[in-house]
């Protein structure tokens, strides 16, 4: 027998009861816990920026997407920095014109590397936990682009921001096998004496712009 | 077939090497302060959740759930996993887990020497004593997690599951780091050390080819794979490699990526006492021109099939890691995760090791607590861990009342005598008067300070309250008596 | 006992015993938590495990007239003030059994604020084990210590002259440990406060 077929089988053995529609049993398990927010438009937004205070997230908040480019051109500019990556996808529009802008066409790491900072969307965010959700495509860009700069400056619209986690995920569900980042914060450890350390690995800055 | 779960088989018995650990100050003042750390955390983070319970009770119907379609889950994962351009391995033991790592290594890495692999957390590569397996290929891995680093560089043994080197204070890893890292100047702070860390690890993030990972979630209708994490590393290693293998435990599966908004709530909480820790890395199969462009699963039994059988112990394999039960335990808390001799301790540790593999050590784990509760109390997933203690417990003594060395042994004398006495109110009378009479040679200054037998092992360091005069039953009698005398 | 270090063969009988002895009562009286705890977490699945359907349905029934003694004053009888008085200051020690499984809440605290003279002191840490366990104080004597030590700790901090719990098992263990180290704080049961009337205190 292969190793699959063992492991299977001593399943097998030791359920008494053979699965008889896993589909229909899993989706009476109560669901009774809160899936669905309460709060307002208002409420909500207020939550979210509490939350992302709490996890040290820099926040700029401007209104029309005209202000975008100003706002991106202030968080890089807070941070010292004058350069930074983009998707190929991210519209030309937002862009400032006092950055050079370093569009990824499949750059290799050795050319992402070394670029302070990075642009990008977001697919949607969840106020209760003050955190962003990217789905790795268009101008959310490739996972490796979010990653190596030190500086992630993300723009979330406010009608992406929904106040729970499990609605989050509802509306997300039809991307769920796309590559997913949830982001909460910079990157952080505390495994030296319990105490959080802001910055390993990851970008050690997050700025999120809130527009629209 | 051999199961491991890491480099138990020398380990002494938990009271043994608890004695060892209470000894160590030091580790006792770094473990009394982190476990009081992270439950002060967690209390916080899980009192601003009206519906904590809710999301308990379906954590747990959802665990045992999938536990009871394993196979099917297991399939279907498999299934979209590979449809995704993944491909799954199934390892039976610890062996074979490690066997199929080291193919896949020399396949994509090449059979020269010095091939390195990066490694995001994983106890289960832990549990399989992976990087003893790769060095001993000549393959080199490279712990990223900071905790893990600090327990590789320093040839150590992890002490808790999400925090292994908890054990350790700022001077003893600034020594560590100093040391290995050839950085004399180091500072004992925590931002620097941390800084050091980054800076050693970024260049070999980037130069890798291979990544090994673990798995928090495998999702079934999806065959997606979940990673959470804080520091970033764990984002790297199974972003930047060309190959990633993750190895994961069947009972890791979940059936649906909905099942997220349940875990992705308690873990973190559990775990850190975070809302939501730093990141949760989602992928599924191979995604071009995103991420390594060859991806292996290995899914490993090592004994969990064996727990399925009986419904008590099944309740094991729901544990989502989050080491709650290991921070709330006021045992745990006096020795460190060390005493367990299992990279599992705690009380999940001393209800796990035991049951995947039956060593001489193990059977002392289930009575390495007092029943307290405070593990229950916390799980995310509702293990009744007490009540799964006493269930191996029993085990250990219909095993022990088989061999006439157990039947004679003092405490399996004693409690069927003990027995005997509490069935018969007679017979309890008698022994009470036999008591009273017996203690007065171990009175002193009015105490028993210095009892025989196993008695002994509580005065030893404890005063007795010697049997009053008169014993309630007593007391009630002559009460009843006076009252019919009155009446 | 036994069934907690794992003899559970030989906890049966021990449970038909009790059946017997209490079948015919109204209401059942424990002063002891864990001893509840014991019996509605396991008598149901022993009496099972044995498989006698008239033992299983004596356990059944008697087991909702069994009550721990605070319980039975404060939710049952709906008795707060029993008329006690104690002119000394108390600290109350929720033993494990009586927080984590019996859930008795605040039920003992209500008693001892109804005691006149009486003065509560709260424990720090209070829910932390103080580390019997039955058998693990033997085999695991060492560890036991550590826990008591801590325990004993936390109750002479609170400066009280009695320390209390619904428990008996931990009051030998706590009392173990202050007697041994020369502390003056007694050990009282919370049925053993409610029975003084401030005379002989």
């Amino acid at each position: 027998m292969t190793a699959r077929e063992e492991i299977l089988a001593s399943i097998r053995n030791a359920l008494e009861v053979q699965a008889s529609d896993p589909a229909g049993s899993h989706a009476r398990i109560a669901q009774g816990y809160n899936r669905i927010g309460k709060l307002n438009h208002e409420a909500r937004l207020e939550f979210f920026i509490d939350r992302l205070v709490d996890y040290d997230t820099e926040i700029i908040q401007v209104t029309a997407e005209a202000e975008l480019p100003g706002a991106i051109a202030e968080a890089l500019q807070h941070a010292g920095e004058d350069r930074a990556l983009i998707a190929a996808a991210f519209p030309a529009a937002w862009l400032p014109a006092s950055v050079s802008f370093k569009v990824d066409n499949n750059l290799p790491t050795s050319e992402i590397e070394g670029v302070p900072a990075v642009v990008t969307t977001c697919e949607a965010a969840v106020a209760a936990t003050g955190t962003i959700i990217l789905v790795h495509e268009g101008a959310q860009a490739r996972r490796v682009l979010t990653l190596l700069p030190d500086h992630h400056i993300c723009l979330v619209r406010r009608d992406q921001v929904f106040e729970l986690l499990p609605e989050t995920l509802i509306a997300i569900a039809a991307k769920a096998a796309k590559p997913i980042t949830t982001i909460s914060g910079p990157s952080a450890t505390s495994d030296i004496e319990m105490t959080r350390i802001r910055g390993v690995h990851g970008p050690r800055r997050l700025t999120v712009i809130l527009y629209g | 077939m051999s199961i491991v779960v890491g480099k138990t088989s020398k380990a002494p018995d938990f009271p043994v090497a608890a004695k060892a650990a209470l000894k160590n100050d030091q580790l006792r003042r770094n473990v009394h302060h982190a476990t009081n750390v992270i439950r002060n955390k967690r209390a916080l983070r899980v009192e601003e959740m009206p519906d904590w319970e809710q999301l308990r009770s379906a954590g747990s119907e959802i665990k045992a759930h999938t536990l009871a379609h394993l196979d099917h889950y297991l399939i279907e994962f498999e299934r979209n996993c590979e449809l995704a351009g993944g491909k799954v391995h199934w390892a039976r033991d610890a062996d074979e887990a490690n066997k199929i790592a080291i193919e896949l290594i020399r396949h994509y890495g090449g059979d020269g020497p010095g091939v390195e692999v990066i490694k995001v957390k994983t106890m289960t590569s832990d549990e399989v004593q992976m990087n003893h397996a790769l060095e001993a290929a000549g393959i080199k891995p490279i712990e990223t997690d900071l905790a893990d680093m600090i327990v590789q560089l320093g040839n150590d043994e992890p002490s808790h599951i999400v925090v292994p080197a908890l054990h350790k204070n700022r001077f003893e890893i600034r020594d560590i780091f100093r040391d290995k890292m050839e950085k004399p100047e180091l500072t004992e702070q925590p931002e620097d050390l941390t800084a050091a860390a980054r800076g050693y690890l970024r260049e070999r993030f980037l130069r890798t080819k291979i990544g090994i990972s673990g798995a928090n979630f495998a999702i079934a209708d999806t065959g997606s794979v979940c990673v959470v994490e804080s520091e970033g590393n764990g984002r790297m290693c199974v972003t930047l490699p060309d190959v990633l293998i993750t190895l994961v435990g069947i009972e890791k599966v979940i059936p649906s990526f909905a099942d997220l908004e349940i875990f992705l709530q308690t873990l973190p909480r559990s775990a850190t006492g975070e809302r939501m820790n730093p990141y949760n890395s989602l992928w599924t199969g191979v995604t071009p021109g995103d991420g390594p462009q060859a991806f292996h699963v290995i899914l490993l039994d090592n004994g969990r099939t064996k727990l399925l059988q009986d419904e008590i112990e099944r309740e094991t394999l729901q544990c989502i890691r989050c080491g709650a039960c290991l921070n709330a335990c006021p045992v745990y808390r006096e020795t460190g995760g060390h005493a367990y001799g299992s990279i599992y301790s705690g009380p999940i540790g001393a209800i796990l090791s035991p049951q995947l593999q039956s060593l001489e050590h193990s059977r002392s784990l289930p009575y390495a607590s007092t029943l307290c509760g405070a593990c229950y109390e916390v799980c995310p997933v509702k293990i009744n861990i007490p009540e799964v203690l006493i269930h191996l417990r029993g085990e250990v003594v219909r095993e022990d009342q088989k061999t006439l060395s157990g039947k004679l042994s003092a405490e399996n004398i004693a409690m069927q005598a003990a027995a005997n006495i509490f069935l018969s109110h007679r017979r309890y009378e008698a022994a009470q008067r036999m008591a009273r009479i017996g203690q007065t040679i171990f009175k002193r200054d009015g105490q028993l300070t210095n009892l025989p037998g196993m008695a002994g092992a509580w005065t030893r360091s404890r005063d007795l309250r010697p049997i009053p005069k008169q014993s309630f039953r007593d007391w009630w009698k002559s009460r009843e008596k006076k009252d019919g005398a009155n009446a | 006992m036994h069934y907690n270090t794992g003899y559970h063969r030989e906890a049966v009988p021990l449970v038909r015993r009790f059946v017997e002895m209490f079948r015919d009562a109204e209401a059942v009286c424990v002063p002891s938590a864990s001893c509840v705890a014991m019996m509605r977490e396991h008598y149901e699945m022993m009496a099972e495990a044995d498989g006698d359907l008239k033992f299983i349905a004596e356990v059944k029934s008697l087991l909702p007239r069994v009550f721990e003694f605070s319980e039975l004053l404060v939710n049952c009888l709906g008795v707060e003030d029993v008329g006690a008085a104690f002119a000394h200051s108390v600290t109350y020690h929720p033993s494990c059994h009586s927080l984590r499984m019996l859930h008795v809440g605040d039920a003992p605290v209500k008693l001892l604020r109804s005691v006149r003279d009486l003065t509560l002191f709260e424990l720090p840490q209070k829910e932390q084990c103080c580390g019997f366990g039955g058998t693990f104080a033997v085999k695991n004597p060492d560890v036991s210590l550590a826990m008591l030590t801590e325990k004993d700790a936390c109750v002479v901090q609170t400066g009280a002259e009695v320390v209390t719990a619904l428990d008996n098992s931990c009051l030998m263990q706590i009392y173990g440990g202050l007697h041994r180290s020369g502390s003056q704080v007694r050990t009282m049961h919370l049925a053993e406060i409610l029975a003084e009337t401030g005379g002989a205190a």
